[in-house]
């Protein structure tokens, strides 16, 4: 079970801080100011053909 | 076309296959691969004549190499209304068996065998199938690219038939490892594991060849989606063979970890497969549909890595007051009730697509079918997270509000969002000027839609008096219903569920007919819907729109 409880202390510790900053940072970079005029480019691409 | 390899390794198959039922460890396996080998014989015998000699002419192989590979959509368009309409058949006949249990008629077709057939027939055969064909049409079209590894996109196609066709007779035969969703035997896993990692390959090639710089979220949800399920599949069925040539295996875990790997994979196949993956068809075919772009492209970003993140933890919740850990029945819980929040921008993002074309809705059926099935995404997202709660859960767990809850997803989210995809997809695939009949849709989406609503009002009543009476206790402590009573007081909710099953099958008739109608490139002759412009009549070009 050490293995385990090694996987198990890295996954509440590191793991889980990693993962927060990850998401935290997709969101303020989607947020960023100046993100907006490329997501309104990127949101045309279904319409722009057929 | 010239599939010569092809039709080689498909021989090679069916004589593996005969050596399997020859040397089978058990009577089980030895017919499943009967099945397997006349499978394959046929296909070999239809595919050897398909072969032709002549070189393919230049202007062939120029197209080969630059329009959209679209043969595969059309065959998947085919196979997923084929198999949605053999998935709801068997939904509505096992809703019969339970209520006239002398329609089980065994060993076969009891409901036991039957109730996996039809869980695996609609998600996987008709679900699967409509991932499968909007995927690739929708990641050529965002990516103006065509499919990457050429054929290897008719191995995906093919190999997923074949392992719906060994996952189903096997049900009927009686071969399962009694995981749900996952019943499949191990030798049936291992070869959709191969499928899907060619499948990964087409779909990740695909957009890697892009000439497009920005990779469209749709595609993001697909990608998630085919990247978990392939997590998921091989996780949750690592599993030792009993023998090499035996249906037999046994799982690698055991007892609660047992458990909770499968509802890890169960939740999650909820997640993934009926949610990511059907969230990429709401991101391409609503602002399709509507020829406006999606509400707020930033909060589909968001919508996506706040749904990747979080769905993962969310099983724990099918396993409240059993032998799991206290601290993880929560954690599932918890983070089930943090679900609502992209849940429901992403049903915001998806119903305010249409803002400022609301008149759309009364207009145009496919769109009205489209936006009921994002507002029940919104129910069933509400409802679900509500369900985990453990209070509600100890009421609702093991009871009919589980299943009704189910289907207002799946019929409600999963299918209407399918047949709207269907009918915009059609005419587009095979060149049509618009479908068969527009009425037709209208009669399928009021067909539908009453039929879910009947079943899941129904559903949440049958589910909340079968709580109440598990739980009911005397003055003296006794409980006051035996288990059998509780079953009985459900005939009448039971009929009622077969008959908004039934509605929703005649509904996809209704659709397997216009769209088979549309396929031979026929044209309705009748009215427009009330309230819309006329349709640019070919008499009147005058009235002919712009676009």
């Amino acid at each position: 079970m050490e293995f385990y409880t090694a996987m198990r202390h890295f996954a509440d510790s590191w793991g889980l801080l990693a993962m927060t900053l990850f998401f935290l940072g997709v969101l303020v970079f989607t947020l960023r100011p100046g993100g907006k005029a490329s997501a309104d480019e990127a949101a045309q691409i279904p319409l722009k053909e057929d | 076309m010239n599939y010569v390899s092809e039709t080689i390794w498909l021989a090679i198959g069916t004589f593996l296959a005969l050596l399997g039922a020859a040397f089978a460890h058990d009577s089980l396996f030895q017919a499943h691969m009967w099945v397997l080998f006349f499978t394959l014989l046929i296909s070999t015998i239809l595919l050897m004549r398909r072969i032709s000699f002549t070189p393919p002419t230049p202007a062939q192989i120029a197209a080969k190499q630059s329009e959209y590979f679209d043969e595969v959509i059309r065959y998947g368009t085919v196979a997923t209304m084929f198999w949605g309409i053999v998935g709801f058949l068997v939904g509505v006949v096992i809703a019969l068996q339970l209520a006239f249990p002398d329609l089980n008629i065994e060993p076969w077709f009891n409901f036991g065998r039957m109730r996996p057939l039809h869980t695996s027939g609609v998600i996987f055969a008709f679900g699967g199938n409509a991932l499968l064909a909007t995927s690739f049409y929708v990641v050529q079209r965002t990516c103006r690219a065509r499919l990457f590894g050429g054929n290897l996109a008719w191995f995906v196609f093919w190999g997923y038939q074949l392992f719906i066709i060994m996952a189903a007779t096997g049900y009927l035969l009686g071969i399962t490892q009694s995981r749900e969703y996952a019943e499949p035997e191990w030798y049936v896993d291992i070869w959709l594991t191969i499928v899907w990692v060619a499948y990964l390959v087409v779909f990740l090639g695909t957009i890697i060849k892009r000439r497009e710089p920005h990779i469209y979220v749709a595609n993001w949800f697909y990608l998630g989606f085919i990247v978990t399920i392939a997590m998921l599949h091989v996780v949750n069925n690592l599993a030792i063979p009993a023998s090499f040539l035996g249906v037999k295996s046994y799982s690698a875990f055991s007892g609660v970890q047992d458990a909770l790997t499968q509802w890890w994979y169960g939740h999650n196949a909820v997640g993934f497969f009926l949610t990511a993956g059907f969230l990429g068809m709401m991101y391409y075919f609503i602002p399709k549909q509507v020829n406006r772009p999606v509400y707020s492209y930033r909060l589909s970003i968001i919508h996506f890595w706040a749904l990747i993140f979080m769905y993962i933890w969310a099983g724990p919740h099918h396993l409240h007051y059993t032998a799991l850990p206290d601290w993880a029945q929560t954690l599932g819980m918890v983070f089930s009730i943090m679900l609502w929040m992209p849940s429901w921008g992403g049903m915001i993002n998806g119903l305010m697509t249409l803002s400022g074309a609301w008149d759309k809705i009364r207009t145009d059926p496919i769109v009205r079918m489209m936006i009921m099935a994002v507002a029940f995404y919104g129910m069933a997202t509400f409802e679900g997270p509500m369900m985990s709660i453990k209070a509600v859960n100890s009421l609702s767990h093991y009871t009919d509000w589980t299943i009704g809850h189910v289907h207002s997803g799946a019929l409600g989210w999963n299918g209407l969002i399918t047949f709207g995809a269907l009918y915009f997809m059609v005419p587009k695939l095979w060149n049509r000027e618009r479908l068969y009949s527009v009425r037709m849709v209208n009669w399928h989406f009021w067909l539908a839609t009453l039929g879910i609503v009947v079943y899941a009002a129904v559903m949440w009543v049958a589910g909340v008096q079968q709580g109440l009476m598990w739980r009911e206790y005397d003055d003296q402590g006794f409980l006051v219903y035996s288990f059998a009573e509780t079953v009985a007081a459900m005939l009448p909710y039971y009929v009622l569920r077969a008959i908004g099953g039934g509605l929703y099958l005649a509904g996809a008739l209704i659709m397997a007919f216009n769209i088979t109608m549309t396929i031979l490139g026929h044209q309705r002759d009748e009215a427009p819907i009330g309230g819309s412009l006329p349709k640019a009549p070919s008499k009147s070009p005058a009235l002919q729109p712009a676009e």
